[in-house]
């Protein structure tokens, strides 16, 4: 009787664990396969290469990639250091305290916020209040401000998981703290710390609304950090709100979903490349 | 007792924050010879070793009273160089903790953080190290191999070479054979008894039998306190004191 029970729950749990699993695969196929068949006939060299004309009804999103590889570089080159820097400091400078508590907390907070609050704080402070006005730079701080818990939490994670015997090894050996996190502390993290600028780079390419606030939506071709930009989210986003062209905002999409596609192989191919070479 | 000696202890005694690790604790440490701390687990074998080369620094809350003098120099001065103090004394944990990196850069970390070396005298210094270590004919071709490769024992006298590459003065070995068998085992102690011609080395053995297989001198660690210490042979057969006597035998442990 007992037996028959177990086994019952069993079997229940094992259909239940198979239909979460399933039906999150099958939201995923569908997702892809809606955009891809619409999107994939639009794709062709062109596409990538020319400049949008006429609102983005005609030409390419060339300008769009510009754009969104431009802001992304500046949200990570600036947030990643900074974010790194603060998991370092938690982990590393400071043991569990009041100071350490109140930083872990405000940037759980800060994960918390929606990106649209970002934006707006991006918008007020530097848009109009340093007077960056709509521009790469701006956006990219903001981007920056917005991915920081994201990185720090990540990097900090990843640093909590290296044995402190990698650290005494390292002072028993006449290293200093600095010589220690450098040359032991962040190289075995740092597989863990690129996956969180991963995620970063994903949120960064993929936001809207506190691009259009803090980079504007221009289609010109963006000449320095103070250009305004749009990016390629942006431009999927106005196409399709504004009835612009369902065609080339699905062929945005897919451009789009290649792009991030892209970036996570690279970026799998070279994290695994690391790990092999030191183990 | 403290002539001629390489480390003397007075008076020691080591706090993590009010609980006592070590309680007065007075040796003479003799160069080039092998010195055992041995004793059951808690009894403060480690926080002795680590405050030689002052790792016990790293913990929170930990402070002490008297003084270690190595050579005549107070270890826990507040002028001395740490990085210096710890480049003169080696430490070997007890289990083998090689750092992710290739067998060549474990050996070369010690020498590295100071960057006074050519290439070329580096790659002389780790094989000089691997030597020493009886490694080298081990791993001679795949220096460039992660570390974490080899074999227990291998890694164990990796990092005994790493050590040893910064050529120290004393060596501290906490258990180095505890995660080990028996044959890797007999070959660390065969390491360490050809070091001792060169470095003063302080162990702390895995079994009363490895401690009266290597040790020349012996001290019986028993609740953070120094029960006795003498040449091992008189440890080791005819103890003084009857918890001695009693831990050597096997009574308890």
């Amino acid at each position: 009787m007992i037996n028959r029970t177990r086994y019952l729950t069993q079997s229940v749990a094992k259909i239940l664990i198979w239909i979460g699993a399933l039906s999150t695969i099958a939201m995923m196929i569908l997702i892809l396969f809606q955009i891809l068949r619409e999107g994939l006939p639009v794709l062709h060299l062109g596409f990538f290469l020319d400049s949008p004309k006429n609102m983005g009804r005609e030409g390419g999103i060339f300008t769009t990639i510009v754009g969104t590889v431009a802001l992304t570089a500046v949200a990570i080159i600036v947030g990643a250091p900074l974010g790194v820097g603060t998991a370092i400091f938690l982990r590393e400078y400071t043991r569990e305290s009041k100071t350490s508590r109140v930083i872990r907390f405000g940037t759980d907070c800060l994960a918390g916020v929606p990106s649209i609050i970002f934006g707006l704080f991006g918008f007020v402070f530097f848009v109009i209040r340093l007077n960056m006005g709509w521009s790469i730079l701006s956006g990219g701080l903001t981007l920056a401000a917005m991915i920081l818990p994201t990185v720090i939490s990540t990097a900090e994670e990843s640093i909590k998981t290296i044995p402190s015997s990698y650290r005494e090894v390292s002072y028993s050996l006449g290293g200093t703290r600095w010589q220690t996190i450098t040359r032991v502390v962040l190289p075995s993290a740092l597989p863990g710390i690129f996956t969180g600028i991963l995620l970063s780079i994903g949120r960064s390419i993929g936001e809207t609304a506190a691009i259009i606030l803090t980079a504007g939506s221009s289609l010109v071709m963006p000449t320095s950090l103070f250009s305004p930009s749009r990016t390629m989210s942006v431009h999927f986003y106005i196409l399709a709100r504004e009835g612009i062209s369902m065609k080339m905002a699905y062929g945005t999409g897919a451009a789009l979903i290649l792009l991030v596609l892209m970036v996570n192989i690279i970026a799998q191919w070279l994290i695994n490349r690391y790990i092999r070479h030191r183990t | 007792m403290s002539q001629g000696s390489k480390i003397v202890t007075s008076d020691f005694s080591f706090y993590y924050d009010s609980t006592p690790a070590l309680r007065n604790i007075n040796l003479g440490i003799r160069p080039k010879e092998i010195f055992t701390a041995f004793g059951p687990a808690r009894s403060g074998k480690t926080t002795f070793l680590k405050s030689l080369n002052r790792l016990t620094d790293l913990i929170p809350g930990a402070n002490h009273t008297g003084s270690i003098l190595l050579d005549g120099m107070n270890v826990y001065d507040p002028g001395l160089d740490l990085t210096h103090l710890r480049r003169r004394i080696g430490m070997v944990f007890d289990l083998p903790t090689p750092l992710p990196m290739s067998i060549f850069d474990n050996v070369a970390y010690g020498l590295r953080l100071n960057k006074m070396i050519s290439k070329r005298r580096l790659g002389e210094a780790v094989e000089k190290a691997l030597r020493s270590a009886v490694l080298w004919e081990e791993v001679k071709d795949r220096l460039h191999t992660s570390a974490l490769r080899l074999s227990g024992g291998q890694q164990q006298r990796l990092c005994i070479a790493r050590i040893l590459a910064l050529e120290p003065e004393v060596l501290l070995l906490d258990e180095p054979c505890s995660g080990l068998d028996p044959i890797s085992t007999a070959s660390i102690e065969e390491t360490l008894i050809q070091l001792k011609e060169d470095y003063t080395i302080i162990l702390v053995p895995h079994s009363v039998q490895q401690a009266s297989r290597v040790a020349d001198w012996a001290g019986f660690f028993l609740n953070g306190e120094i029960v006795e210490v003498g040449p091992a042979y008189q440890i080791f057969t005819k103890p003084a004191d009857q918890r001695t006597e009693d831990y050597v035998t096997g009574r308890f442990g």
